[in-house]
């Protein structure tokens, strides 16, 4: 079963269009609730007069900062944000107060008549202010003016590397800040009764909001339950607690009655948690082969207000350089500073993607610099399975190799590159990424993954697990990875998943880590229940274990012609053992972190790389680009569900083309978003998408489940460099700056070159 | 003031009292229940309360409810008969044209108004066709696979 494409298990409710979203939820008695966003970048709250709001027919509750005085936040290092704002607001469109009330439009008119005092304060919109900037404090925690966290990680000879180095490049590259955009909004549901509070949530990590809830409302995690609805798609953007989640739970408590809170598509954008928009200097130099002998990159990230996951991004940004090229020496810097925006966090690719698209290209421009063929100098550079990166990153299993080879391929790489009309072009660049972080966000040594499975004496069984399908299609994951291990039909399997309620802990969908980590666990515990099956059926059937075998549902002797019991026969047998019939499975990763501060990112019990090759067309009269294909190679070790992961990285490759050429998240002069809706927001249709063609390479890594490592986030990091050495290509012209914008393109045009 | 109009929705007709200014998204979703029309946007930008209107698609966010008032309108709910799924239906859940699905009923039924229209598009005129509905998840190559997929079998009778 595993290796050959299986729908998705959830696909029949979706195209009936019965799937339950959270906002498509609705309970006895709910209300609506709203919040109130701030029309300032930074302003002190003096006051917040509630009484015509609370005096309004039909309004239930009001609340504001003061009721949710207690600060969280994704990091144990930024726990700076609150739910409501207390005392201060730190960009346009950071919640200040909530109502709930009978109906939208009373909750909207009751928004209308809260009046908030506030004292402006200058605000800072330039992250190049920001380092310097002492006489404004975003947060009071920054270390020097505004500075959230500085880096400087040191690993090899550095010096020694560029003395040996026969070519050094030094170059600069912008990457302007982008959103998840996914299509479902933020949306949560919370209801309060004698047993507890339960909230709906569209969430890709239940357990962080349960845990965030259990802080922030001083309450019992065990009187919280947390339920992740349907969900329409996350890539980042709903990987932490959110305001909404807090305040309709809060407001459920006030109001003794169910609280719905649907973000639109304005206070989406206000939530951000984006990619970060990054300044880059990178140094690399080579020996007359190509060979790296040494790196130096620094780079100062646009946090926004708070921290987010931003201390993460920042470490990513310099630890995953060291792959999949081999880097024997690697200085990098790195500051995160604070502005009045809303804060960027992760998103798909977290971390790696503004650096790799800035190694990719000077990559190239070494190549063209030394007159060596961009693919060669990948391959005389890749990493390889064994390896162990200056930065202690340890190399499971590696396709990356392969993976370039298969995309120059699909493009005609030995024949076209360079020779194409002028105005057309290929592009190839490389790429790797985690298999899930080594390391909690928190500290604990709990199981990253957990997964239970009940079997019933109907022949089906029931997967138990705590993992967030935010689309990706997890769940399906769990059903093929049980179906397999008991050779049953992928029916006989029901999935029960993210519901902090029932499913044991699963720490959620981020990093990449859910087939490698809950399909691990759903490995496990499937084995041990096909363990306990065996046992009770031979026992039933007078035959040794080793002479019984699993197939297609039912138990035989092995090559009997005629089965000796159905699968739901042999449970209960098993069950004969007086306790119902299950299995257990967690997944802990090896202990993989680096001797160094700063050493917990980066360690992955397994990487993916990826290699893209683009074909372009640029027109050169207006600078216009158009992407023609991408062809997407991604190892991912195994597929265990070709179309699924053919899925994935299509949706990475064309989500990297749209960072590439449309998408901006940022503000105006006023701290205004510039893109509040999705026409100003651009971001691929089916028109502007090129053509997609997935090149599945498979290297079997031996810790993954089947073989199996990550395929959902990796394939972005090599498409947006893919494109732009395409462009050079086509064209004669680097584009360091991203997006791409067609006059940047047309000016180094006329300029003849970059 | 509120009015009682008569719509027919998935081949039912309904009374029901609606305000000048409310929205058909609303109407469908919150008084009839039928919450595979999804909200994303809210402003016309991205497709997902995609409906038929009379055959034609048409955005619920957009669209006030007494615009449709003695009109027929198809929900992605009312695309199966029987139980048995339309050609479009079992192309996306075949083809892996689905991730997080919340562009799924809305893509659909583009697609259907499409397919309805013109039996036998070629792939430029099904992205042409599906332009306004965004997919965040799929880069769209398995949905336009399964829009051209859907047209052979209806092509070749199914459904």
């Amino acid at each position: 079963m595993i290796g050959k494409s299986q729908p998705r298990i959830d696909g029949v409710s979706k195209v009936r269009g019965t799937a339950m979203y959270t906002d498509d939820i609705r309970l006895p008695g709910m209300l609506v609730g709203k919040l109130l966003r701030s029309p300032h970048a930074h302003a002190r709250v003096l006051h917040v007069d509630t009484s015509a709001a609370e005096a309004l027919p039909g309004v239930k509750a009001v609340i504001t900062g003061r009721d949710l005085p207690i600060a969280y936040g994704m990091l144990p290092v930024s726990q700076d944000e609150h739910a409501l704002a207390v005392d201060v607001v730190r960009h346009v469109g950071e919640p200040v107060a909530a109502v709930a009330a009978m109906d939208e439009r009373i909750a909207s008119r009751a928004l209308d008549l809260i009046n908030v005092d506030y004292e402006l304060l200058p605000a800072i919109l330039d992250p190049s202010e920001a380092l310097v900037r002492n006489d404004v404090k975003i947060q009071d925690r920054a270390v020097e003016a505004n500075v959230e966290r500085r880096v400087r990680l040191v690993f090899g000879d550095v010096e020694d590397g560029f003395r040996r180095a026969v070519h050094v490049r030094k170059d600069r590259f912008t990457k302007k800040g982008a959103g998840h955009a996914s299509l479902e909004p933020h949306a949560a549901i919370a209801s309060f009764t004698q047993d507890g509070l339960t909230l709906w949530t569209a969430t890709q990590v239940p357990h962080y909001v349960h845990r965030t809830l259990a802080r922030v409302l001083q309450m019992p995690m065990e009187r919280i339950r947390v339920i992740k609805p349907t969900l329409g798609g996350g890539f980042g953007g709903k990987g932490e607690p959110m305001p909404l989640e807090l305040v309709a739970s809060a407001l459920a408590v006030r109001c003794g009655r169910p609280v719905k809170i649907t973000y639109d598509r304005e206070e989406v954008f206000f939530t951000n948690r984006g990619r970060h928009a990054y300044t880059m200097e990178l140094e690399t130099g080579v020996t007359a082969e190509g060979l790296i002998t040494a790196v130096r990159f620094s780079c100062l990230l646009d946090g926004g207000a708070y921290g987010s996951f931003g201390v993460v991004t920042l470490y990513y940004s310099g630890q995953l350089l060291t792959l999949p090229y081999h880097v024997p020496a690697l200085e990098f810097q790195g500051a995160r500073v604070f502005t009045n925006k809303p804060a960027c966090g992760a998103q798909r690719g977290h971390g790696g993607v503004a650096p790799r698209f800035a190694f990719e290209v000077q990559l190239d421009r070494i190549a063209s610099d030394l007159g060596l063929d961009p693919v060669e100098i990948r391959l005389r550079n890749q990493v390889r399975s064994g390896d162990v990166t200056i930065n202690e990153l340890k190399v499971t299993s590696c396709g990356f190799g392969e993976c370039v080879e298969a995309a120059a391929e699909a493009v005609g790489w030995s024949r076209r590159r360079g020779r194409l009309p002028r105005g057309r072009g290929v592009g190839l660049a490389g790429g790797a990424y985690v298999s899930g972080a080594a390391l909690p966000i928190y500290f604990n040594d709990m199981p990253h993954s957990n997964v239970v499975i009940t079997a019933d004496r109907d022949g089906g069984v029931t997967v138990l697990s705590g993992a967030a399908d935010i689309g990706q299609g997890s769940d399906t994951m769990l059903a093929l990875v049980a179906a397999e291990v008991l050779s049953l039909p992928m029916e006989a399997v029901r999935v029960v998943a993210a519901d902090t309620g029932i499913t044991p802990v699963d720490l959620g969908s981020y990093s990449s880590r859910v087939t490698f980590m809950a399909g691990n666990a759903c490995r496990q515990a499937a084995e041990e229940l096909r363990d306990k099956l065996f046992a009770g059926a031979a026992e039933k059937l007078g035959l040794a274990v080793e002479d019984l075998e699993l197939r297609a549902g039912v138990i035989q002797k092995i090559s009997a012609a005629e089965p000796a019991m159905s699968f739901g026969e042999a449970v209960a047998a098993a069950e004969g053992a007086g306790v119902p019939l299950t299995g257990v499975g967690g997944y802990r990763p090896p202990d993989l972190a680096g001797r160094y501060k700063g050493g917990g990112v980066g360690p992955s019990p397994a990487y993916s790389f990826g290699a893209h090759a683009a074909e372009v067309e640029v027109d050169e009269l207006t600078g216009e680009v158009r992407v023609i294909r991408l062809a997407a190679a991604h190892d991912l070790g195994r597929a265990l569900n070709p179309v699924a992961a053919e899925g994935q990285v299509e949706g990475a490759a064309v989500m990297g083309f749209g960072e590439t050429l449309l998408e901006i998240h940022e503000v105006d002069g006023h701290g205004r978003l510039k893109a509040s809706d999705f026409l100003e927001y651009k971001f691929p249709t089916s028109l502007d998408a090129p053509e997609v063609e997935s090149l599945l390479v498979e290297s079997n890594d031996p810790q993954g489940p089947f073989g199996a490592k990550e395929v959902g986030e990796g394939s972005l990091h090599p498409a947006i460099p893919a494109i732009i050495n395409a462009v050079y290509d086509a064209a004669g012209v680097w584009i360091h700056d991203l997006p791409l914008q067609p006059h940047t393109v047309r000016a180094a045009i006329s300029r003849g070159g970059s | 003031m509120k009015t009682v109009a008569t719509f027919t929705v998935n081949g039912l007709p309904h009374e029901i009292a609606v305000e000048p200014h409310q929205l058909l998204i609303e109407v469908l979703r919150e008084h009839l229940g039928l919450t595979g029309t999804k909200h994303s946007c809210g402003v016309g930008n991205c497709g997902a309360c995609t409906v038929l209107v009379d055959g034609t698609p048409e955005l619920a966010c957009l669209t006030l409810a007494m615009e449709v008032r003695d009109k027929s309108v198809l929900t992605i709910e009312g695309l199966a008969k029987e139980g048995l799924l339309h050609p479009l239906q079992q192309a996306f859940v075949d083809y892996g044209a689905i991730q997080c699905g919340y562009c799924t009923p809305g893509m659909i039924l583009t697609g259907k108004a499409l397919l309805d229209d013109n039996p036998d598009p070629t792939e430029h005129e099904v992205r042409e066709a599906l332009a306004g509905n965004i997919c965040r998840c799929t880069g769209y190559v398995k949905i336009v696979e399964a829009v051209l997929a859907a047209a052979e079998v209806m092509r070749k009778g199914g459904n």
